[in-house]
């Protein structure tokens, strides 16, 4: 949110597998510079104070918030957001069952939660159903009551994308 | 006819895929060219006069849009019941929080710093926070006596049965505020031009409020606002009626500096400054014979409105309604009021005022179980009512509804009788105690009384010049499944395939007013009037002679298609029309309240934990009686996203109030159920095959939130022996319940209240 910390400077990364190079300011949040400077909308903001997930993005290989993410600390980094699963089998697999059963409701969770339930299911394609719970737990979503969003996940890893 | 395929199976959210790919396009995705960002100077005072504004140093202040309310071209309200709230306070603010001005800017970065450097100067007038304050009446704060409505409900002779009591029972049950929490805060763009005239986008329920509040506010012509929602990330009665407010904001700024204006709220904002669930207390006091039978009653109900009236009038009618629970009452009197405080207006959230006078009947049938000493099950089959009864507005019951079959189901569902003698041995030792608890409810679908027939919506269905078939309604989509089910409908009527309907985005220079997206009304009313709408399109189209009475969804095609090339657009709309011999008195309240209500049991098992005064819900069983399922996957989601929210409402959900302003406006201290929290639901149906609505469907969305709370209390008074009768319960409130049933150990076994 804020503008603080000296001058722009010129951060380079990757996000969704391309080279990108953005000028920001230092502390400017890695959410707002994917949502206004990238065009990348579907990572959104539930809180700003990383309580909800709904900003998530997988940042090398881990699960982060990135209203909680100072632009500069993503320098050099690869970023993953919901835009950039297109081609990830696990990630289809997922979308395919959050609509079959119900994963989704008003959407304004989903794009963080599957990003989620893509990071569980790297760490742990069988997971239990405890598993799921722990995997999902910094994702809030106040429409679905969560179940059908365990299921959706559960049901994507029996697909056996898992391998 | 044709067979039923399409309706009662789980067809594909219709906006499911662009949800699930980040496509799709919220408020705060869309950025205009030109684009100012808006923000809010609001009151830090819960009452007083303003004596003096200043715009403090260090900004550049030429840079910045002000609107005050002398900028406002029309009325400053936002028009809905009474008018009496202020878009912009004028001299005077009644709540913290008030929006007094507003600013805009090109760098969003730059409003906060702008926002903090206002200063107000006030007089500050003596505030009213509670609801006994308020009755007090030692400050008027609002009209003559504090009370924004009253309502008083008779059935039977009260005043004669109390001497035929053997049991007299009283209790007193209160609940807190609520804040919806829909993840997606509140948000809004206006654009306006002096040739189109104004433009609204936001996230909201209900886009003709919002229109009719422009108009007055804007002092411009139907034909010159626009209305239109964009993709809205939750909102469960939270964004009923506060967009008007907001799309009121950025239309000013918009108008004044005749470039868009973006206002997003920052999720501190949202949860401070618009609306939460009502306060309530409610007071029943019963009369009941030895055998367990109810034989009147009174029930005085108050919740809290805050400071303006907005919709109190309406949730307090629900609330009375509902007031009596799902049992025969020979005699009630139920007198209901809302009351003025210096508190941000209380609103729209699922239920509506029924989850707060049914959570005072559930725990009051458990209290009375006890008097008489009968179980909380006996009590409540004892007392059902049945087809044939009448309610407490007296409406007859003229279903087969069968509330001990479904209580029965419930317990078997839940384990009950087992789980409550394994527990009771359980009980008896170890750092847990267990317990087991049932609510049943209803909950009333559509608008009370005469509400639809003034509402008279309107629905179109739409052939394209492709051969497709649109839905034209303002009727929204914000997660229930509004698009979805009301496609599957006209498919469903239309013999098409599901993927041959489509549905507008609701846009008032588009779609025909089919009401306010609210009151578990879409399905049945708006579902019956798309059904109708779309057998007119038919037809049409047979009348003409371009199809034959029975039909392809090609040859359906292409009679569409003939038809727009020879006559141009082609729509069939749809009206209400109040179904005959439907009788309300609006004046005695009395006749028949809903078109249909939905009937419920829910039972709750849940662990105390003795160390830390927390409580976990083990298992949940809900179920229900919605008429037919229309689709069961989003059904299903309905009900368990409802219970997940009753389960904030009753174990995790504080509105901390100081000065009438909440001072957890955050996620990290306003905690709600989280993946880790949630017990396995497990959703039951039961389908009556009933004559309501579109394809026998009920209302849906807000019965689960109904129930919950009761049930989990419940429980929890039978895990640990203790009455409990208010929620939100907090592991501190837990603790200080059981401290203070211990200092009365003495007087535990006689329990007050008991004749
Ligand atoms: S917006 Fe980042 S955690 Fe909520
Ligand atoms: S689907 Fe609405 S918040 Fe999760």
């Amino acid at each position: 949110m804020t503008k603080t910390g000296a001058t722009p400077c010129d951060v380079s990364l990757i996000v969704n597998g391309e080279p990108r190079t953005v000028r920001a300011y230092p502390m400017e949040r890695l959410l707002d510079v994917l949502r206004q400077q990238l065009g990348l909308t579907g990572t959104k903001e539930g809180c700003g104070e990383g309580e909800c997930g709904a900003c998530s993005v997988i940042m090398d290989g881990a699960l982060v918030d990135s209203c909680l993410v100072p632009v500069l600390q993503a320098q050099g980094s690869n970023v993953v957001t919901i835009e950039g699963l297109g081609k990830d089998a696990r990630a289809c697999a997922l979308q395919e069952t959050f609509l079959e059963c119900g994963g989704a409701q008003c959407g304004i969770c989903t794009p963080g939660m599957i990003l989620a339930a893509v990071h569980l299911l790297n760490e742990k394609p069988e997971p239990t159903m405890d598993d799921i719970r722990d995997g999902l737990a910094g994702n809030l979503c106040r429409c679905t009551g969560y179940v059908q969003i365990f299921e959706a996940v559960a049901a994507a890893a029996r697909r056996g994308v898992a391998r | 006819m044709k067979s039923e395929r399409i309706v009662a199976l789980s067809a594909p959210r219709k906006e499911g895929r662009d949800k699930v790919t980040g496509r799709a396009r919220y408020i705060d995705d869309i950025t205009l060219p030109e684009m100012l960002y808006g923000a809010t100077v609001r009151s830090r005072i819960p009452r007083g006069k303003i004596k003096k504004i200043t715009f403090g140093p260090g900004i550049n202040w030429d840079k910045f849009v002000v609107v005050t309310a002398k900028d406002i071209p029309g009325k400053n309200y936002i028009a809905l019941i009474e008018n009496d709230q202020l878009c912009l306070a004028d001299g005077i603010v009644n709540h913290p929080e008030e929006p007094v001005l507003l600013l805009a800017h090109p760098d969003r970065h730059a409003l906060p710093k702008a926002v903090e450097a206002v200063s107000i100067e006030y007089d500050s007038l003596p505030p009213v926070f509670t609801i006994e304050e308020s009755e007090r009446q030692s400050e008027i704060i609002w009209g003559a006596d504090n009370i924004f409505k009253t309502y008083l409900i008779q059935k039977g002779d009260v005043d004669g049965i109390w001497e035929k009591a053997d049991y007299i029972v009283e209790g007193e049950y209160s609940t807190g505020a609520q804040e919806q929490l829909y993840i997606e805060t509140n948000g809004a763009i206006a654009a306006f031009d002096a040739e189109r005239g104004l433009t609204v986008w936001g996230s909201l329920q209900c886009p003709y409020y919002v229109h009719k509040a422009l108009m007055a506010l804007c002092n411009l012509p139907e034909t010159k606002v626009r209305v239109v929602q964009t993709e809205t990330g939750g909102a469960f009665g939270g964004k009923e009626e506060y967009p008007s407010m907001l799309a009121a904001h950025a239309s000013l700024l918009a108008m004044k500096s005749r470039r868009p204006v973006k206002i997003v709220y920052d999720r501190a904002e949202d949860m401070v400054a618009t609306t939460k669930r009502h306060p309530s207390r409610t007071r029943h006091r019963t009369a009941v014979r030895k055998d367990g039978k109810i034989l009147g009653g009174e029930i005085e109900l108050v919740i809290d409105g805050g400071a303006y009236v907005t919709l109190s009038p309406v949730v307090l009618s629900r609330a009375a309604i509902h007031a009596g629970g799902p049992y025969e009452w020979p005699a009630i009197r139920v007198r209901a009021k809302a009351v003025a405080t210096n508190a941000p207006p209380h609103g729209a959230f699922r239920g509506f005022g029924a989850p707060q006078s049914l959570f005072a009947m559930e725990r009051h049938m458990d209290r009375i179980a006890r008097a008489v000493n009968l179980s909380p099950v006996e009590i409540r089959r004892i007392n059902f009512l049945k087809p044939g009864q009448t309610t407490i507005t007296e409406q007859t019951i003229n279903e087969p509804v069968d509330l001990g079959k479904m209580l029965d189901r419930a317990l078997e569902h839940s384990s009950y009788e087992a789980k409550k003698q394994w527990f009771a041995r359980e009980n008896e030792s170890g750092a847990v105690r267990k317990g087991m608890g049932v609510a049943a409810f209803l909950h009333g679908a559509g608008f009370t009384g005469s509400g639809e027939r003034y509402l008279a919506s309107v629905v179109g269905v739409e052939g394209t010049a492709e051969g497709r078939v649109r839905v034209l309604v303002s009727s929204t989509e914000f997660g229930q499944g509004t698009n979805t089910v009301l496609c599957q409908i006209a498919a469903e009527t239309l013999g098409l395939p599901y993927d041959d309907v489509e549905i507008a985005q609701p846009d008032t220079t588009e779609v025909p007013n089919s009401g306010p997206t609210v009151a578990s009304r879409t399905a049945m009313v708006v579902g019956s009037l798309v059904a109708s709408a779309a057998r007119g399109l038919e037809q049409t189209l047979t009348a003409s002679g371009k199809l034959g009475k029975t039909y392809s969804a090609e040859e359906f095609r292409r009679a569409c298609r003939e038809h727009v090339a020879a006559h141009g657009r082609f729509r069939s709309l749809a009206r209400y029309e109040p179904p005959a011999n439907i009788y309300w008195d609006d004046q005695n309240y009395r006749g028949e309240a809903y078109a249909a209500f939905a009937w419920a049991i829910y039972v709750a098992e849940v662990t105390v934990d003795l160390a830390t005064y927390s409580v976990s819900v083990a298992d949940f069983v809900a179920l229900q009686e919605v008429g037919r399922v229309l689709n069961p996957v989003l059904a299903r989601g309905q009900i368990i996203g409802g219970v997940a929210q009753g389960i904030g409402f009753a174990l995790y959900e504080k509105v901390e109030w100081r000065d009438g302003c909440m001072q957890n406006g955050q996620m990290t201290n306003y905690i709600m159920p989280t993946s880790a929290d949630v017990p396995p639901i497990r959703v039951f149906f039961e389908e009556l095959g009933n004559t309501h609505g579109a394809y026998g469907a009920k209302g849906i969305g807000e019965l689960p939130m109904d129930g919950p709370a009761p049930a989990i209390v419940n429980a929890i008074e039978d895990a640990l022996g203790i009455p409990l009768d208010s929620v939100p319960l907090l592991p501190e409130n837990i603790f200080d319940a059981i401290a203070s049933a211990s200092n009365r150990e003495s007087d535990a076994r006689s329990p007050t209240g008991v004749r």
